[in-house]
């Protein structure tokens, strides 16, 4: 049989079951909402001795610290494959892929095995948001001038 | 019960930006890599145009913990950079606004690989 990568792409959609679909957002929408509620409390906690602005650093930060570990743990990948987009959406799922990229190239050594491929997913966010940013930045100082 | 409402609101955003992210990986061919870039420019540029900020005072860490948060954050940190240092501040205001989370990863991203082991993928 011969078929273009589409008409083979369209066969395997129509074989999976669209349960699948289904279950996927429901699990991805329900552990990512988890996600948010937890760093929501952390929010709160923080703010008791905290100022605000603080709170929400320091929220962010132990969210990137219990990714990590959980990562280190091994615990965090076996939720991701229930969770899909609700363990990767999160600012702990940022984390969870420097993480587990730092854990599997640690075989190819510290520097060009840590060093260089925790940075293999993280590093075009790293990128690519800043950048954006730095855009975002000329055109609003531009608008400054003229406004 | 306004409690109970704030982390109500944080469910509902998170969880509807991540079932958005669910249909990316389900319905597309992107790759994670993808996926999180798109969302943390699409940060920046909703935040940009004042669609954002809304809805982080609205749904608080809803909006901030997805990696969309990430990009308001930048966008947010090159505003006050360019309010107090001008056009220097579009450079130094990004990551001003997000040492915090960056070093936070990579710190302890770092110790995650030095402690853990490679576990099976399965």
């Amino acid at each position: 049989m011969n078929l273009t990568q589409t008409e083979y792409s369209n066969m395997t959609d129509k074989a999976s079951p669209p349960s699948k679909f289904l279950r996927n957002s429901i699990l991805a929408f329900v552990v990512g909402g988890a996600i948010c509620v937890i760093g929501q409390a952390l929010i709160n906690l923080w703010s008791m001795v905290l100022p605000e602005d603080d709170a929400k650093i320091a929220a962010s930060c132990s969210l990137i610290f219990l990714a990590a570990l959980f990562t280190a743990l091994g615990l965090y990948c076996k939720l991701a494959n229930y969770a899909g987009a609700g363990t990767l959406v999160p600012i702990t799922g940022f984390a969870n892929s420097i993480a587990a990229a730092a854990i599997e190239f640690k075989s190819e050594g510290l520097i060009l095995g840590t060093g260089v491929k925790m940075f293999i997913i993280a590093g075009p966010v790293l990128v690519y948001g800043p950048v954006a940013a730095v855009l975002y930045g000329i055109i609003a100082w531009l608008l400054r001038l003229f406004v | 019960m306004d409690m109970f409402m704030e982390y109500l609101k944080a469910f509902l955003v998170g969880g509807a930006l991540c079932l958005i992210g669910q249909q990316l990986i389900d319905r597309t061919k992107l790759t994670p890599a993808r996926i999180l870039v798109g969302y943390v420019v699409a940060g920046v540029i909703l935040t940009a145009v004042g669609l954002y900020g809304p809805l982080v005072e609205w749904a608080g860490a809803g909006a901030t913990v997805p990696l969309s948060g990430f990009g308001y954050l930048l966008a947010k940190g090159v505003e006050e950079g360019i309010r107090e240092h001008g056009l220097l501040g579009a450079l130094t205001g990004p990551f001003t606004a997000a040492a915090g989370g960056v070093m936070a990863a990579i710190l302890f991203g770092l110790l995650a690989g030095l402690v853990g082991k490679s576990h099976d993928k399965s």
